[in-house]
This record gives structure tokens, C-alpha cells and sequence, in this order.
């Protein structure tokens, strides 16, 4: 089994960091386990946690009456889970659940905005990949909109 | 130049719109070969004729033809029943480079009916499995309604593909992915540097895998695409599916990515 500090070494989001910082985020993430079906987060909680996946598959999804739970997007292994907790109010705009058993690294919310405004380089180099994985989800819910698959008639 | 009489041997439903024609040749000749990626010519009678991806095993002794029904041709194809004739000319165009798949991670990308034109190369590399590294197959369409050849895809998994499938909007039980297939690409499972690359679908779809494809760093020379124009002729002659100084019928449909790259994002085109 991996130790946290492997994780993070390992996880591509913190690809190319500055090894400085590890220590840093070693000291505020912890390892968590979901069951397959098991709530990670729900829509207008207090967003206190951002995810990193390790293994498994999570589902974002919005609960619409009359049609129930509607999955807007899933998330897989060596993807990061969430921004909201990097925004006012902090507090989660969509739900998430395991689609399978997922293990995923949890970092404390707080202590990551503290840390940027009190060390902007670190805050630099956090906000540049929360930036490039904000930039990938726009990017595919716009090709969403095209209608990707559907050939001219 | 001239059709070959053919007559129908099945039609399959795949999907609410997505049907496949069987056919077999009406003189009992079993001998058609043709290489996965190629297209046939097929003419309903008294309708007209269209340019269709032969998407069956090119093992097998007859030909399956998979189309959605879009126009008067594809409508006429839908209504042809077992036992009736059709016109077949072909095979035509080039193929998907099988040869280069040995000893490499094989990366097949597909977005909706863009599943046809690979489904004979997929045959063929499940049948040759051990000879490759990792076998991924990438397939996203609109809903889990919309999911071609699901027996062949469960088939295909026990025999080492490893499938990841996606779907825009998820209905029903769907617990799989929910996305554009470009988000599968960059934690599919295979070695940018020793992969081939085969990918089909509708133009931005396949625009949009390049980059992404680009982005993981598999380069050029290993990406492969099959392209769709107004093909007519099927010989180069009528200039119809042109593209750019490519004909569509006699040079590709099948193309590596670095010939035609530079077509790709012009809109006369």
C-alpha cells in the first residue's frame, strides 16, 4: 500500500512541482476509501476538501426533480475532484458518489487557500493546475455542445 | 466499374437510427477480400448509390455494411428486406495499418457510427492479441442507446481489449463514463511513444483527439484517421470528395494524421 507521500509524488496533477512543497502537502492530505454508491460530497455542503483520485471512478451529478440524479460528468483515476473549495462561498455547486470503490487523497481546503495567500509562489503554482484541469473541463463541455458525434445530414 | 449483384442476407437494427445490411453475393462467390478500413460502393436499385465502411470480419464470408439512415439512398438501404438485390462495387481505398500494430500499445478511438469503419480492424486485432502490447479501445456516442455491436464489444473484452466506453448524456442504470471521448485520452492505458493510433468519427470529433491525442505526445506519424466526403465515383475520376490534393475514394479513406493535417482545419474543405 502506498503512503501519502507517494501518492502525491505520483499523482499527475502535482506533476513537476517543486519538491520543497511536498512536505507542505504531505502535511495536510489524508488517504480515503469509498465504497462503491457511497456520497463523497453533496451539493451545498461546505466544500472543505479538495480530491485527488487514486483509483476507482466518481460521478458528479445534480439532483433534478422529476428525473432524479443526473450525472453531468465522471471523474477517473489521475484526475483531481472539485474546485469549489477554492471559491467563495465554498460550498459544493454538484454532488459526487463512487461509481466503484475509489480511494482518493483528501486535502484540507483551508489550509491550501491560507497557504497561497500567505506563500504566492506556492498559490502560483496550485492555482496554474487548478487552472489547466478548469480550462480541460470548459473545453469538453463545450465540445459537449457541438453535439461531438453527430455526422452532417 | 460495374456493380456486382448481391443480395440481402440480414438486416440488423443496432440502434433507434443505426441499422446493418448482410449481404452475400448472388452467384454464391464467397470470394470477396478486402482489408478493414476499405468502403464499399452500394447500390439500392431504382434509388441510387453510396460510399459504405465494410464494418464485418474480413475472416468472415459475407459482407456487413453498418449506416445510419440519413438521406434517400440510406433510407432505401434500411428497407431492403432478406433475399433482395443490391448492387455492390468495391472494395476501394486504403485500409488501417494492421502491419504496424505489432509489438505496440494499439489505441483505437471512436465517436459514435465512427465504430463501423474500425469494427473489421478490431476483429482482426483481437485475433492477433498476443502480438501487441496493450489493446484500448476509446468509444463515446451521444447515450448508452446509441452503443453499437454490444455483443461484439463484450466478446472483444474477454479477448483483451481493454474497453472504455462514454456517453454525453447518462441514462437509465449508466454507470460508466460521462464526457467527450477526448477525456478518456489522457489516462487511457498505453505508452504514448509506442502507440498506433486509429481513430474515427465525425470531423470535430476527431479534430478535437488530435490535440488531445498531441497532448499525451503521441506524434503524428502514429495517428491514423478515416475520413467521410461526398464520395461518388470511388476511382478518383469525378473529383467529388477532393481534399485538398488528396481524393478521399482512392488515397485514403484512411490517412495518417501528418499527410493531411493541414486540410483538416480549412473550412472550404
Amino acid at each position: 500500500m502506498q503512503t501519502v507521500e507517494e501518492m502525491i509524488l505520483k499523482h499527475p496533477f502535482w506533476s513537476g512541482l517543486n519538491p520543497q512543497y511536498f512536505p507542505l502537502l504531505q502535511g495536510c492530505a489524508t488517504s480515503e476509501r469509498f465504497e462503491a454508491g457511497q456520497l463523497i460530497f453533496q451539493e451545498g455542503q461546505e466544500a472543505d476538501h479538495f480530491f485527488l483520485i487514486q483509483t476507482g471512478q466518481v460521478r458528479l451529478y445534480a439532483f433534478v426533480p422529476g428525473r432524479g440524479s443526473v450525472t453531468i460528468q465522471t471523474v477517473s483515476a489521475g484526475a483531481a475532484l472539485g474546485w469549489s473549495w477554492l471559491f467563495p462561498p465554498y460550498h459544493w455547486h454538484f454532488s459526487a458518489q463512487a461509481n466503484e470503490v475509489t480511494e482518493l487523497m483528501a486535502f484540507d481546503a483551508k489550509f491550501l487557500r491560507d497557504t497561497s495567500e500567505a506563500n504566492h509562489d506556492f498559490g502560483y503554482e496550485l492555482i496554474k493546475r487548478v487552472s489547466s484541469m478548469l480550462l480541460q473541463r470548459l473545453q469538453e463541455t463545450r465540445l459537449l455542445l457541438v453535439d461531438f458525434y453527430g455526422f452532417p445530414r | 466499374m460495374l456493380p456486382k449483384e448481391f443480395r440481402v442476407r440480414r438486416v440488423r437494427r443496432e440502434t433507434p437510427d443505426t441499422f446493418t445490411v448482410e449481404i452475400e453475393a448472388a452467384n454464391g462467390d464467397q470470394a470477396f477480400g478486402f482489408a478493414p478500413g476499405q468502403f464499399n460502393m452500394l447500390y439500392a436499385f431504382g434509388v441510387g448509390e453510396i460510399a459504405i465502411s465494410i464494418s464485418g470480419d474480413p475472416q468472415a464470408k459475407s459482407l456487413m455494411h453498418t449506416t445510419r439512415v440519413v438521406g434517400t439512398v440510406t433510407k432505401g438501404l434500411g428497407k431492403l428486406r432478406p433475399g433482395d438485390a443490391l448492387g455492390v462495387r468495391g472494395p476501394f481505398g486504403s485500409s488501417w495499418p494492421i502491419e504496424r500494430a505489432a509489438g505496440c500499445d494499439v489505441v483505437v478511438v471512436a465517436g459514435g457510427i465512427g465504430l463501423a469503419p474500425l469494427r473489421g480492424a478490431l476483429y482482426h486485432l483481437v485475433s492477433c492479441r498476443k502480438e501487441l502490447r496493450r489493446l484500448v479501445l476509446l468509444y463515446g456516442v451521444r447515450s448508452p442507446q446509441d452503443i453499437l455491436y454490444r455483443r461484439d464489444l463484450e466478446r472483444w473484452r474477454n479477448g483483451g481489449l481493454q474497453t472504455f466506453v462514454t456517453v454525453d448524456r447518462a441514462t437509465g442504470s449508466w454507470l460508466g463514463h460521462v464526457g467527450v471521448v477526448t477525456s478518456l485520452i489522457p489516462h487511457a492505458p498505453f505508452d504514448p511513444v509506442n502507440a498506433v493510433v486509429m481513430v474515427c468519427g465525425p470531423e470535430i470529433m476527431m479534430r478535437y483527439t488530435m490535440l488531445a491525442l498531441q497532448k499525451r505526445g503521441v506524434s503524428e506519424e502514429r495517428i491514423f484517421l478515416s475520413m467521410e466526403r461526398n464520395m461518388k465515383c470511388a476511382v478518383g475520376f469525378c473529383g467529388h470528395c477532393q481534399f485538398g490534393p488528396e481524393f478521399i475514394c482512392k488515397d485514403g479513406p484512411v490517412f495518417c494524421y501528418d499527410r493531411i493535417k493541414n486540410w483538416l482545419g480549412i473550412r472550404e474543405l
